[in-house]
């Protein structure tokens, strides 16, 4: 599926009104040894973008207020659940620092997460095969700590969140080059 | 990225490694419905095959000459050809071809000095085997060529189908005859080994003797088994398995098959190695939030942290000689080695000059530790001596991991990657490399060498 940086806005704009909802934003962060990895997302930039009336067959003529805020508003959930089908998060070498593409995703599901506190997910986190095992089990829980803690700061409950390292145990793909290690190195949501 | 390439990469993924993806998840559900296949002390098989990689140009020249016989031996192993082969894969010796010997005695009043010399032989062995009864007796000698003078002279016996460590014993006795250093030829290696195919992977916890022969399964799982460590009576082993879907530390006693779940905190377990009396194990957990080291006393289960930063700190490993313990952090920015030589003392980092030193190991003698080091992007076995500070990168193969000591210091068994597979691999502790043990099937890694046994 092709997804637009228009339509990317539209999903940031989305996560953005449930993020002006939520008040714990922030004080989860508590661990100030991870600071640099987790951060809550700009609440201030890209209030002002949106887009997704063209385009979308939907002409605003003859349509009320409501219809038109319904329309958008089925339109920005597509988009969000568009976004969520995205459960795999990729990380550096030797690193958990959540990196820019992950983000707008994590943000989309932590908002579902938020409003659907029922649902469970099982956070697996991985790591590639170079340096040592042990190593590599604390790496990959770091990985998934930081992918929690995100979770956590945009609106999921930390009940949902079940973290779990399998280092560098369970490769997505195997071989011994960048481009496996680069696939290797993730968090995998598991929805339970 | 954008969310196309990302969206894409998925896909890819998804299609090159469908099986495995499908499989992981079927896993966790059928760990859900509590099914859990763990099986203990399978049928023997050779697991590991043995391939010489590198003779050594100062190898001592040794005549094993073979064993005669007397008795209803059946066909297959051979003790002559055992002793052999446990000394050239000691890296040491550059046993004589037997095609070559000029005569074949199996007593001292059969041995003509003479044609040994003319071989350029150092020492020689013979030796003759009877059996009677189900019991095997050995009777060897062996002489130093030069001063024509017997250094040896033995009978030992073991029932036949001890025959492997009758051998083995052999060559323990000759090793410490001509060099002075116990052999480690009787001590076991536990390791595990990984078969994937068919959306499954099996994980099997296996020990065997050193050359690879005579392995037994102690633990197959369908899901992660890492870091076995021995007890230093060789009586126990000590391991991380996912049986639950999360890493647990059991204790494995290998006589009666005896497991003990001893640490299932919430997150991690792992990284288990026993104290020099046996009595506690470090221990790394993340139940205080993340990655840090405890010392468990065994018989109360008491903990005690040992560590406290907010970095990963693992992979502990006990001084035998009281010195404290060494362990991996990353506090620094990336994994280094560091020595804590006292439980209330600060760490202090032992290496520099690369990005990435982790999984030290103290060598029994305590003057080295080895280690996993990255240099140019290729990760390699290296050692230091603690002293001196001195580093010396020992292996030339990549991918290098657990490297882990013989009792004896002078082999040094790491896992390492052949064709994409995992293989062991056992060098001279001071580098040079003597021979591979690739799995018959599969990857073989985590190998962990035994201490001296009985």
């Amino acid at each position: 599926m092709m997804l637009s940086m228009q339509h990317k806005a539209f999903a940031l704009a989305l996560s953005l009104s449930v993020l002006a909802g939520c008040s714990s934003t922030g004080d989860t962060m508590e661990d100030e040894g991870y600071g640099s990895d987790v951060s809550a997302v700009d609440q201030e930039g890209g209030s002002t973008v949106y887009g997704g009336d063209d385009g979308s067959g939907v002409s605003s003529t003859g349509l009320t207020d409501s219809e038109r805020l319904e329309a958008r508003e089925q339109a920005q959930k597509a988009e969000a659940a568009a976004m969520r089908k995205i459960t795999t998060f990729y990380f550096d070498f030797d690193t958990a620092e959540i990196n820019s593409e992950s983000r707008d995703v994590l943000i989309a599901h932590a908002a579902f997460l938020a409003s659907s506190p029922r649902t469970n997910v099982r956070l697996v986190g991985h790591a590639d095969e170079r340096g040592t095992k042990e190593y590599n089990l604390a790496l990959g829980e770091r990985r998934a700590n930081a992918v929690q803690r995100f979770l956590v700061v945009n609106g999921a409950s930390r009940d949902q969140l079940e973290t779990v390292s399998y280092g560098e145990e369970s490769p997505a793909v195997s071989g011994s080059t960048e481009s496996a290690w680069a696939q290797n190195r993730r968090v995998e949501m598991i929805f339970q | 990225m954008d969310f196309e390439t990302m969206s894409n990469r998925k896909a890819a993924r998804q299609e090159s490694g469908a099986s495995r993806f499908v499989s992981l998840r079927g896993i966790w559900r059928w760990l859900s419905a509590s099914l859990l296949a763990i099986s203990f002390a399978l049928p023997v098989q050779a697991e590991l095959l043995i391939r010489i990689t590198e003779g050594v140009d100062a190898a001592i020249p040794l005549a094993v000459v073979p064993f005669s016989k007397s008795g209803d031996f059946p066909a297959g192993d051979d003790v002559g050809d055992i002793v052999r082969d446990d000394l050239t894969m000691s890296g040491e010796f550059k046993p004589l071809a037997a095609s070559r010997m000029l005569s074949l005695p199996s007593r001292s009043e059969d041995v003509y000095y003479r044609d040994w010399k003319m071989l350029g032989q150092r020492y020689l062995l013979v030796g003759e085997l009877t059996l009677e009864a189900g019991k095997v007796n050995a009777r060897y000698e062996l002489f130093d060529v030069n001063t024509e003078k017997r250094l040896l002279g033995e009978t030992s016996s073991a029932p036949l189908k001890g025959m492997r460590g009758l051998a083995h014993h052999i060559s323990d006795k000759v090793y410490e005859a001509i060099t002075g250093i116990p052999g480690a030829f009787s001590t076991r290696l536990a390791f595990v080994t990984l078969e994937t195919g068919g959306g499954k992977r099996i994980y099997k916890l296996q020990v065997s003797d050193v050359d690879g022969q005579r392995a037994s399964v102690r633990l197959e799982s369908n899901e992660p088994i890492l870091s076995p460590a021995w007890s230093p009576d060789g009586k126990s082993l000590a391991y991380v398995s996912f049986e639950t879907g999360r890493p647990a530390v059991y204790i494995h006693e290998l006589s009666n098959g005896k497991r003990t779940m001893i640490a299932s905190f919430s997150g991690l377990n792992s990284a288990p190695d026993w104290s020099p009396d046996g009595r506690s194990l470090l221990l790394t957990l993340s139940k205080d939030g993340n990655a840090e080291i405890y010392k468990m006393d065994i018989a109360s289960r008491s903990l005690k942290r040992l560590t406290n930063h907010w970095s990963i700190d693992t992979e502990g490993n006990w001084d035998a000689k009281g010195r404290g313990f060494l362990f991996t952090s990353d506090r620094s920015g990336g994994p280094q080695v560091y020595l804590k030589t006292s439980e209330t003392a600060e760490p202090k980092r032992l290496t520099f000059g690369s990005r990435y030193n982790a999984r030290p190991r103290f060598g029994p003698e305590g003057k080295y530790f080895y280690y996993v080091h990255q240099r140019d992007g290729s990760f390699h076995i290296a050692r230091m001596n603690i002293e001196t500070g001195n580093e010396t990168i020992l292996t030339k193969t990549n991918l290098d991991e657990s490297p882990s000591v013989s009792p004896n210091g002078r082999l040094l068994i790491y896992a390492t990657k052949q064709n994409d597979k995992s293989v062991l691999t056992v060098i001279s502790s001071d580098g040079g490399a003597n021979y591979t043990l690739p799995a018959a099937i599969g990857d073989v890694r985590e190998p962990a060498w035994s201490p001296m046994l009985n």
